[in-house]
């Protein structure tokens, strides 16, 4: 997904619209495949609810086992046959730069629901209509990210969407071993956007208008002790909000474990389940963005 | 040097009539540049020497194809794997062109990305890369989009 700063626009446009009028038969009579050749329930029943309220029917797996892959067949013959039944394709493998791939062989178009470490760009935009419902732009925000900012690759995604609009500000919070990439620092660096690097999680968030929480997980560290030691720093509860923007907006791309306090969860400002809500519309609007169906 | 007779004495792979010759290979890519150019396919006459000495490289190797001329985009596939080749265009035994290689914008197929969870690296496909940096060089994956850099390049 290489969307231009429009392309963004239009699709949160379609997705405010879906949201005023979520159930739409736009494809009526057309046939989606959903394949998930790694299991993810939250983001293949987001897809699919999308998909039943614009009309569609669905074909497909939730997970590789209940595919032919394991028989042996690869993606190349699956993506050739699945393309002979569907409309759509929407796609989630654990292997990077398979949806790539899968667009190169399949007659129409495909979805990328996440490859492996790579991308995940519907998250992405239903992250940005989260933003965009919330602070009313896109513009001269400062994005607070927090956690796994290392192999997160929601954050990434987040950030070079979010480094195309206007003169944002970015604040990474994370543990030596989970730090923000070189690669994207430079990136921010050539754009000549600003952003600040922290150790420690504490009350500077005042200046936040979005926080976008990350799961710190337990496999990515070498080190079981330093895994320990960093486990309980980088949670965010309650009484860190108090002196924070009115606008402010925690978002998480869940699941979450511990790293949000359930206390937060009250707070006006925890907006991780509208954001999973969000994503429903963001998908319909992807769809209909692809198909050209509006 | 100009005596005809020691010139050819000096030679140890023998002069060509018609055809192309690739100097200052590196000699551990010598069979590496064979096979990216298909000269282990090719009917015309080859000769090729190994471990010659070079100032520049230390041991070098030439290749001298008879009745074969490369076209530009064929020639900067060795780019990656030899750099410093210069090549000497042979027409009646005497050199009318001399070209040297460049490292091409895009690489297709020859390199291995450096990612296992590549899906290049688990399925047969050709890979693709845009070069980002030319020296030191630095791969760009179209598919899994990280960047292969030069101490982890393999050649396939």
């Amino acid at each position: 997904m290489d969307y231009s700063k429009e392309e963004y626009l239009r699709i949160m446009e379609l997705a405010a619209e879906f949201e005023q009028n979520p159930n739409q038969r736009l494809l009526e009579g057309k046939v989606v495949a959903t394949l998930f050749f790694e299991p993810s329930t939250r983001t293949r029943l987001s897809f699919e609810t999308a998909i039943n309220r614009l009309g569609g029917r669905i074909i497909g797996f939730s997970d590789s086992n209940s595919s032919s892959v394991t028989k042996g067949e690869t993606l190349h013959d699956t993506i050739r046959m699945v393309s002979n039944y569907a409309d759509l394709i929407v796609m989630r493998h654990p292997l990077e730069g398979s949806a790539r791939y899968a667009a190169e062989i399949s007659s129409v178009p495909i979805i990328n629901a996440g490859d492996g470490a790579n991308q995940h760009p519907t998250q992405t935009l239903l992250d940005m209509y989260s933003i965009i419902k919330t602070q009313k732009t896109l513009d001269n925000l400062n994005i607070f990210m927090v956690g796994d900012l290392k192999y997160g690759r929601t954050v990434h995604s987040l950030l070079m969407a979010m480094s195309q609009f206007e003169n944002p500000i970015f604040n990474f919070i994370a543990p030596d071993e989970l730090q923000m990439p070189d690669e994207y620092k430079i990136h921010l660096r050539e754009q000549g956007i600003r952003y600040f690097e922290h150790r420690e999680f504490t009350d500077f968030i005042s200046e936040a208008d979005i926080v976008y929480m990350t799961r710190v997980q337990k496999e990515r560290f070498s080190d079981p002790i330093e895994y320990e030691q960093v486990k309980n720093v980088y949670i965010l509860r309650n009484s860190m909000l108090k002196n924070t923007k009115p606008n402010m907006r925690i978002l998480h791309p869940l699941p979450r474990v511990n790293e949000i306090h359930p206390d937060v969860d009250k707070n006006e400002k925890a907006y991780y389940f509208e954001q999973a809500r969000n994503g429903i519309f963001t998908r319909e609007a992807i769809i209909a963005h692809t198909l050209n169906l509006i | 040097m100009n005596d005809p007779i020691k010139k050819k004495l000096k030679l140890k792979v023998s002069a060509i009539s018609e055809g192309t010759v690739i100097d200052h290979i590196p000699a551990e890519n010598l069979f590496k540049v064979i096979s990216i150019l298909e000269l282990d396919k090719t009917h015309n006459m080859i000769t090729f020497g190994a471990n010659l000495d070079s100032d520049k490289l230390g041991r070098k190797a030439i290749i001298k194809v008879s009745n074969q001329f490369f076209e530009d985009d064929d020639i900067n596939r060795i780019a990656l794997i030899a750099p410093h080749a210069k090549l000497n265009i042979i027409r009646d035994y005497e050199v009318v062109e001399k070209r040297i290689v460049e490292v091409p914008e895009q690489v297709v197929g020859i390199v291995k990305c450096f990612n296992p969870k590549c899906i290049t690296n688990n399925e047969a496909i050709t890979t693709s890369f845009t070069v980002l940096h030319k020296e030191p060089l630095a791969l760009k994956c179209k598919y899994c989009e990280k960047i292969t850099h030069e101490h982890q390049m393999v050649i396939k």
